[in-house]
This record gives structure tokens, sequence and C-alpha cells, in this order.
């Protein structure tokens, strides 16, 4: 289906106190697939996802989502299509309890109360936060809030999913829990991490950046075996990559 | 600023309450929010030196706290924080207003005086009916409430954003005079410049939160308008209770219960 394609074309952001977070990026992303965007911290990560659904708006270039060029127009269409999850789930999380920030997308979109609720419903048991219902998000700890975070974006059956750093403060199990649900995610994912085991098994596609320029864009295997690449971007090989410290056994050399 | 940070949590609790499940919670929002205004403006519109007349209203923020299950003694602990604000406001009276109204033995008692007991039992009176209203009802369905009953939507959205402004800008100010009080170990933390950048600091992390708070809501599909999670109409219960009560606040403006009630004690045993 050509109508999840993201499309970026020397998209440039300069913020107000002249920082060039982003300088000239290009790429396309077709339906399905799974793009793992890295970088070292400040290269601009955080900055790209958030004009894939306006955001932030660009500086130059322009982003099309599915062909349609986003601008003011196109927003709600476009903000509809692209579900995202932000890096601080504490930006994402403003209605009184979990239940009512859950339902607050759904409700917009205009689905009927009892839809909603069921789709609340499913979606707080998808990411494992089924007990958290009632809870006011404030109380909760920080991986919790990122499980309901994602969770607030779930319930509007985005066509893309954009995750700025998902697992970031999630224990071993929540992120289990959640790469399944991204390796089940039928649609577009886009996402940053810091996680490169994560990236290596849910990637079919890695972008990396480097003070705001797209230094590298290929299969994962390809970006993870390239050593001189990942050090001038202050990145490392994914720990299953490397040689285990314990028994000696390097599964690098079994890729190569 | 802790104790600001805690006053706030309460805040947010106050909302929490809205979540229960008596008899006046399950009530429309709408109908709640009309006895509360019929309410307040049969208080407020007393004469400045009322005093009995304003007693017998008491029976609704009792009523209301018993038939919905909340705490009194925290209800009561919130109005308390506001009493500052309110004898700043009534503080003058018993100065500038020295007319002996009311004679007690050999005491006299100032106009000012009275006035003054008056603004601080009205205030207690709006001030509680509306944190009842909050509590039993949510700031939220408040708003969506006064939309319904003709207020125009960019003031029920810009009350809602100004809510959630509030705690944006108090869970900022929690931590970050949580961070300076660890730093400063005990001392007074550099006074006042320090305290100076703080509060340049604070201004501008609120400002920037609210900003991405706004981002995540538009990303969402917010457009203006908050719609409720619960449906509600305004059935036969919405009527009787608006009524009864409406009803019992009129009547308490234009009679005088306490007097009334008086005079029936006084006149049976002469
Ligand atoms: N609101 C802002 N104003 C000015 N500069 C910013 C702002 N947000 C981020 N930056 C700067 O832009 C650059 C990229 O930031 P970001 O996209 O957050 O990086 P990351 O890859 O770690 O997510 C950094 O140098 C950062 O300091
Ligand atoms: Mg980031």
């Amino acid at each position: 289906m050509s109508h999840h394609i993201v499309e970026v074309r020397n998209l440039q952001h300069v913020y107000s106190d002249g920082t060039a977070a982003l300088k000239d990026i290009s790429f396309i992303i077709t339906h399905g697939e799974s793009v793992g965007i890295i970088g070292a911290n400040g290269a601009g990560k955080s900055t790209l996802l958030q004009h894939l659904n306006g955001s932030l708006e660009p500086t130059g270039g322009s982003i099309h989502i599915g062909h349609t060029p986003l601008s003011k127009g196109t927003l709600p269409d476009i903000r509809r299509t692209v579900g995202m999850v932000f890096q601080d789930p504490d930006d994402q999380l403003f209605m009184p309890t979990v239940y009512d920030d859950v339902a607050f997308g759904p409700l917009n979109l205009g689905y009927s109360i009892d839809d909603v609720e069921q789709r609340v419903t499913e979606v707080l048991e998808l990411v494992g936060a089924g007990h958290l219902r009632d809870k006011p998000p404030y109380h909760l700890s920080g991986g919790e809030k990122k499980r309901v975070a994602i969770a607030t974006v779930l319930s509007m059956s985005p066509d893309i999913l954009v995750m700025d750093e998902p697992t970031n403060g999630l224990d071993p199990f929540a992120r289990r829990q959640l790469m399944k649900l991204m390796k089940d995610f039928k649609h577009t994912r886009i996402f940053t991490s810091h996680d490169l085991d994560m990236v290596l098994e849910l990637c079919g596609r890695v972008i990396v950046l480097h003070e705001g320029e797209v230094w590298a864009d290929g299969p994962p295997l390809e970006i993870f075996g390239n050593s001189k690449l990942l050090a001038e971007c202050r990145l490392e090989k994914p720990l299953s990559m490397q040689g285990c410290p314990v028994c000696g056994n390097n599964p690098a050399k079994d890729i190569n | 600023m802790a104790s600001i940070h805690n006053a706030v949590l309460d805040l947010k609790r106050l909302d929490l309450l809205a979540n229960g499940n008596s008899s006046i919670h399950r009530l429309d929002a709408r109908a709640k929010v009309l006895v509360t205004l019929i309410f307040t403006i049969c208080v407020v519109s007393n004469d400045r030196y009322e005093l009995t007349a304003l007693f017998p209203f008491f029976i609704f923020p009792v009523a209301m706290i018993s038939l919905a299950n909340l705490p009194p003694l925290f209800i009561m602990k919130k109005i308390a924080l506001l009493c500052p604000f309110v004898v700043a406001v009534g503080i003058f009276n018993p100065v500038f207003d020295r007319v002996i109204i009311l004679q007690l033995g050999s005491i006299g008692i100032s106009g000012g005086w009275i006035s003054f007991a008056s603004i601080m039992a009205r205030s207690t009176l709006t001030v509680g009916a509306a944190f009842i209203l909050v509590a039993s009802t949510g700031f939220t369905a408040v708003c969506q409430a006064l939309e319904g009953l003709g207020m125009p939507k960019v003031f029920a959205v810009q009350l809602l954003f100004l809510y959630r402004y509030i705690f944006v800008l108090t869970e900022e100010s929690g931590r970050a005079s949580r961070a300076r009080e660890l730093r400063s170990c005990g001392k007074k933390g550099q006074g006042i410049h320090s305290f100076g950048s703080l509060v340049g600091h604070l201004l501008l992390r609120t400002w920037q939160r609210a900003e991405r708070i706004h981002m995540a809501m538009l990303a969402r599909g917010f457009t203006g308008a908050f719609h409720a999670s619960r449906q509600s109409r305004f059935g036969i219960p919405e009527i009787r209770f608006v009524l009864a009560w409406s009803a019992l606040f009129i009547f308490l403006r234009f009679q005088n219960a306490s007097q009334l009630l008086g005079s029936l004690v006084t006149g049976l045993f002469p």
C-alpha cells in the first residue's frame, strides 16, 4: 500500500536559538518497513521524529506521508495516520486517570463510548497495563508511564508507528513485551533507540544520524559491521555481536 | 515551594475523588453545576451585614459531602488553605467600620466585625461548594457542563488549559526547588541569585513543557473539544436534584430561617 510511504526530502531544522539540529536529511520509508534511527545524544533523532507528525515545522525541505505533503491543511489526517510516542512520557500523559488518557485519542476520533471502552481495555492489556487503569498517571513508575504512553497511541490504531526511545527505562520483561508488540505490529514502524540489540532484532533497516546528517542508511548487519562508522558516530556494536566476555565466543565472526 | 507541590498533589486528589460512584457522582454534571451556581448567587447576594441568614446554607455542603462520600477533613483543609486570602480581603472592615450595630451584654460589636465574619462565612460556603463540585464531578466534566450550559467553547477550553498548566507549573517548580535544596546542602542556596535564575528557568521550562503537552494533545487528534468518557443525560433525577435544592436556596435567601426558627422556639416557650 503506497498509502503509508514516509518521504523526507532535504529536511532542515534550525531551533529558535540558532541550533541547526537537522541539516539536509533525505530518505524514503516504504509500507511495512521497520526502521531504527540511531545516533549519539544530540544527533537530532528526536527533532527528526517530531517532524513526522508535524509537531515541529521544517525550516527547509518537505515531508510527504503517503504522497500527501505535510501542511496545515493535511495535518489532522496525517496525525490520524502517524501515531507518535514522545521521548518523555510525562509530556504525553495529561488526563486525570490512565483510562481517560488512553481514551482521549479515540474520543477525539469520534468513536462511540462503548467502542472506546473496549479499545482502551484491549490496548492496556496489550502493553500489560490493565491493572493501572484507574490510577492517576503521575503516580506511576517511569516504565509504567512509558507503557501507558504507548497505549495512548496504539488506541488510535495508527498506520505508521513512530516511537522515540520506546524501551528506555523499561525492565527486561517489559522490554521483551514491547519488542513482541512491535514485531506483531503490521504497519510501518520508525523508532529511535540506544538499545542496539533491539534495533538489530527488530529492524530491517537502520539510519545513522550524526550531527544532524544521515551518515549511513542500510541493513543492520552491514551498519553494525562497520567499526569505523560506529566509532565516528559515537556508537558501539550491539552486545549480541560483541565477543562474549565470559566464554570468548564471538558471534560477529560467524556473521561475517 | 515543596509545600506548594504538596498542595497541588492534593488538588489532583480532589480531581480523583471524582471517580467515585455515589448517587451524587452519577448525576449529570450540568445539574451539579447549575445547583452550585444558584447556591453561589443566593449566598453572595446577601446583605454585607448578614450573618445569621447564612448559617442555614451550610446544610448544602454538609449534605453533599455525606451523600457523595467525600472526606470532610480533606475538604475543610482545602478551604482553610484559602483563609489567608479571605482574611486579607476583609481585615480592614473592622478598622474602617466602627459603628456598633450589635449589643451583646456590655460588649458592642461593630459593623466592621459583622461584615468581616459575613465575608468569611460567604467565602467558606462558596469555595466549599466549588471544591465539592470538582470532587464529585471532575474538572473536565465541569468545563464540559459549562459549555453545555452556554458558555462559549473557547472559554471552556481556556479554563481547562489553565487548570492543566497549574499542574505543569507546580510540578516543575517542585522538581527545581528540590534539586536546589539538595545541592545547597542545607544552606540558603546562595540566596537571591540562584533563586532568581531558578524562577527564570522555571518559567521557561513550564512554557516548554506546556508546549510539548499541547503537541502531544494535537498528535492525538485534539481539536479544541474535550469529550466525556462517561455517558450521561439530564433525566428525572437531575431535574429533581435541581428543583429541590434551588427551591431551598431561594427560600433561605428570602426568609431568614435562623430567625424564623428562633422566633418559633421563643414563641413556643415564652
Ligand atoms: N527546543 C530546543 N531549542 C534549542 N535547541 C534544541 C531544542 N531541542 C533540541 N535542541 C538541540 O538540537 C540538537 C538535537 O537534539 P535532539 O533531536 O533532541 O537529539 P537526540 O538525538 O538526542 O534526540 C541538540 O544539539 C539539542 O541541544
Ligand atoms: Mg532524543
